[in-house]
């Protein structure tokens, strides 16, 4: 068997693999994030609930109504995404002219409320969700056997991450978001609906962890608690980013995930802490995070 | 006065004090706190009266942050949990007394604070909170992991021992009497922090940082003292809390319960004296009649999470106390 440094090149690979698998759920969720602390000046801790209620939605299309793998890719970010315009609406938007502090503690309510709902439901062992057929199997790469599937979650993440970029920097409705989040208060003037595109930009945000969820959803069994520890971690990766970039947070998701990937190869003890060991790094040398602006 | 929508208590005129720097309202609330605290435990049951006033303590903590300098730590159950880790470990394998154990978890608390509050406080509000938070989990993923936690087990049968080599705590009057002295201390040298000199420049520091700096007060080293005696405190807590159950686990450092915490000051009134006292028994009994209900436990603490931050942000002591106009 061939080694790199004394390592089995199927164990360093496989764990690479499964770090850029972790990568990409960490890149999703923090720049869903991004976008909206960008627009709403909110931290979205409903986040992780959101992202549990994408792979929920993607199971209940599938047992309810019979709705495979790839309806549920699209419908399933339209529902949830759709209940967070309903949250946005009803409570998130009474808050803005407060301190940003009530928004963190509001979207951890209502949080716990979800997780809460879904526990009851659903119970915590978790519910399998099938690969499709057309996305099981594994290729032979020659030095490891790779999963399809892990494959197509690594691309697609990608480009979603991409569009979300070009979207944000190359497009007309992104010029807006752009300039409102510099100053709402001339945008309104100019005559654009600031408190809508709020909205929008909370539903699209949500849509995006809810899209995260339905890819995760093969991977990780599908249960209530799958997302709240995934999003505190995906904090640490905001800090470490900073959020004044997409890129940034795209760049810095997907280095994560590597990092972690080889800590678990080289000295798997450290693997669950290594992401807050490099965010104290960090904040020590840049306190403003890799691609912040303080 | 507050800044509308501050993230603190209402303040009304400073009022002159008339005993321990409290004003006349605050005196009668505190004989009041006290009056119930020698009379509880003989209609009710002690080991819950313990359990209340272990999180009362470990929600004054808390409060001294967020409600005096404004800093909102998402990761307090980590020097409650870590001061719980501790006190069992020293009480247990060390075969420390009680009162130096609770000591040894308050130094522990203290020590992990330094360090955490250190790296944290270079980054100010939700960034605050995100970092606070992700320290915390960090802490817990090493307790799962570090051997003389117990892992899923925890640290169990822990001894009470002998107060002083002499007071046999093992009987529930006995240890509830200590409970009470130490939360009794605690919440005075949280009111006496806040009412002294130092405590005025945490208050400046929430109300208008730069201005604060620009007096020529370094702010950080406040904000980071204030943080050890926060998370110091914390730490006592909960090596009180292992003390009274025996029992040291995983639950008092997950993160749930740094949201608990945050829950019962907000619940009780960010910025008030005895919101958070308060904030606790309310949160605790809730639990406590709601336990065999599960998972519908967490969606009544999400639903009045919501409605404190919608409707009710200055929580019930300080709704009391702005009806009264009189700070509580």
């Amino acid at each position: 068997m061939e080694e790199i440094l004394g390592i089995p090149m199927p164990l360093l690979f496989g764990q690479l693999l499964l770090g850029l698998i972790n990568g990409a759920f960490y890149a999703l969720l923090s720049l869903g994030l991004a976008v909206i602390f960008g627009m709403l000046n909110v931290i979205n801790f409903t986040h992780g609930a959101q992202f549990m209620m994408g792979a929920f939605v993607a199971w209940m299309l599938l047992h309810y109504l019979g709705i495979g793998y790839w309806g549920a890719l699209i419908l399933a970010p339209l529902i949830v995404g759709f209940t967070g315009i309903i949250l946005e609406k009803t409570m998130i938007a009474r808050l803005y002219k407060l301190d940003h502090l009530y928004g963190l503690l509001l979207t951890f309510g209502v949080g716990l409320i979800i997780e809460g709902l879904f526990r009851n439901e659903f119970g915590s062992s978790g519910l399998p969700y099938r690969i499709p057929p057309e996305l099981s199997g594994a290729w032979d790469l020659g030095f490891m056997f790779m999963p399809v599937y892990r494959g197509w979650v690594v691309v697609v993440a990608i480009v979603m991450c991409l569009a979300t970029w070009l979207v944000i920097e190359k497009t007309k409705i992104g010029s807006y978001l752009r300039a409102a989040t510099e100053n709402p208060a001339l945008v309104q003037a100019f005559g654009i609906n600031v408190p809508r595109m709020m909205t929008l930009t909370y539903g699209a945000g949500v849509a995006l962890a809810a899209f995260a969820g339905v890819l995760a959803a093969p991977i990780y069994s599908v249960n209530p608690q799958m997302g709240a520890n995934l999003i505190i971690i995906v904090f640490a990766v905001v800090v470490i980013g900073g959020m004044g970039s997409i890129l940034g947070s795209v760049v810095t998701g997907f280095g994560l995930g590597v990092v972690e990937g080889l800590t678990k190869v080289f000295y798997p003890e450290a693997s669950s802490t290594v992401i807050f060991v490099v965010m104290a790094i960090v904040l020590l040398a840049r306190p403003a995070g890799l691609f912040g602006r303080s | 006065m507050a800044a509308p929508g501050g993230f603190s208590g209402t303040d009304f005129k400073q009022e002159d004090s008339v005993f321990l720097g409290f004003s006349k309202a605050q005196l009668l609330a505190f004989a009041a706190m006290v009056a119930f605290i020698v009379i509880s435990p003989f209609f009710l049951y002690p080991v819950f009266l313990m359990k209340l006033l272990c999180f009362a303590l470990f929600a004054c903590a808390f409060n001294l942050l967020i409600g005096y300098v404004g800093l909102l730590s998402f990761g307090h159950a980590a020097y409650f949990g870590m001061g719980g880790y501790l006190a069992g470990h020293a009480a247990k394998v060390w075969g420390l007394p009680p009162e130096l154990a609770v000591l040894t978890g308050g130094a522990v608390g203290a020590l992990l604070g330094l360090i955490i509050g250190w790296i944290a406080i270079r980054r100010q509000g939700i960034y605050f909170a995100m970092i606070t938070l992700a320290f915390a989990q960090m802490v817990y993923f090493f307790s799962v992991q570090a051997p003389f936690t117990g892992g899923e087990d925890g640290i169990q049968s822990i001894p009470r021992g002998k107060f002083l080599g002499v007071f046999d705590l093992s009987s529930d009057m006995t240890m509830y009497w200590l409970v009470a002295g130490i939360f009794l201390i605690g919440f005075l040298l949280v009111h006496r922090i806040v009412h002294s000199p130092f405590g005025m420049v945490l208050k400046s520091i929430r109300e208008n940082e730069p201005r604060a700096t620009s007096l020529g007060y370094r702010t950080d080293d406040y904000k980071l003292m204030a943080f050890v005696l926060s998370a110091g405190l914390s730490g006592v807590a909960g090596g009180l809390k292992s003390i009274v159950f025996g029992i040291a686990t995983l639950t008092d450092v997950f993160w749930t319960m740094s949201g608990e915490v945050v829950l019962m000051s907000l619940v009780g009134g960010l910025g008030t004296i005895f919101g958070p006292v308060v904030g606790a028994a309310v949160i605790i009994t809730m639990q406590n009649y709601l336990a065999e209900f599960g998972a519908w436990v967490t969606v009544i603490q999400g639903v009045i999470f919501v409605l404190c931050v919608l409707a009710f942000r200055r929580g019930v002591v300080g709704e009391i106390g702005n009806w009264l106009r009189v700070r509580l």
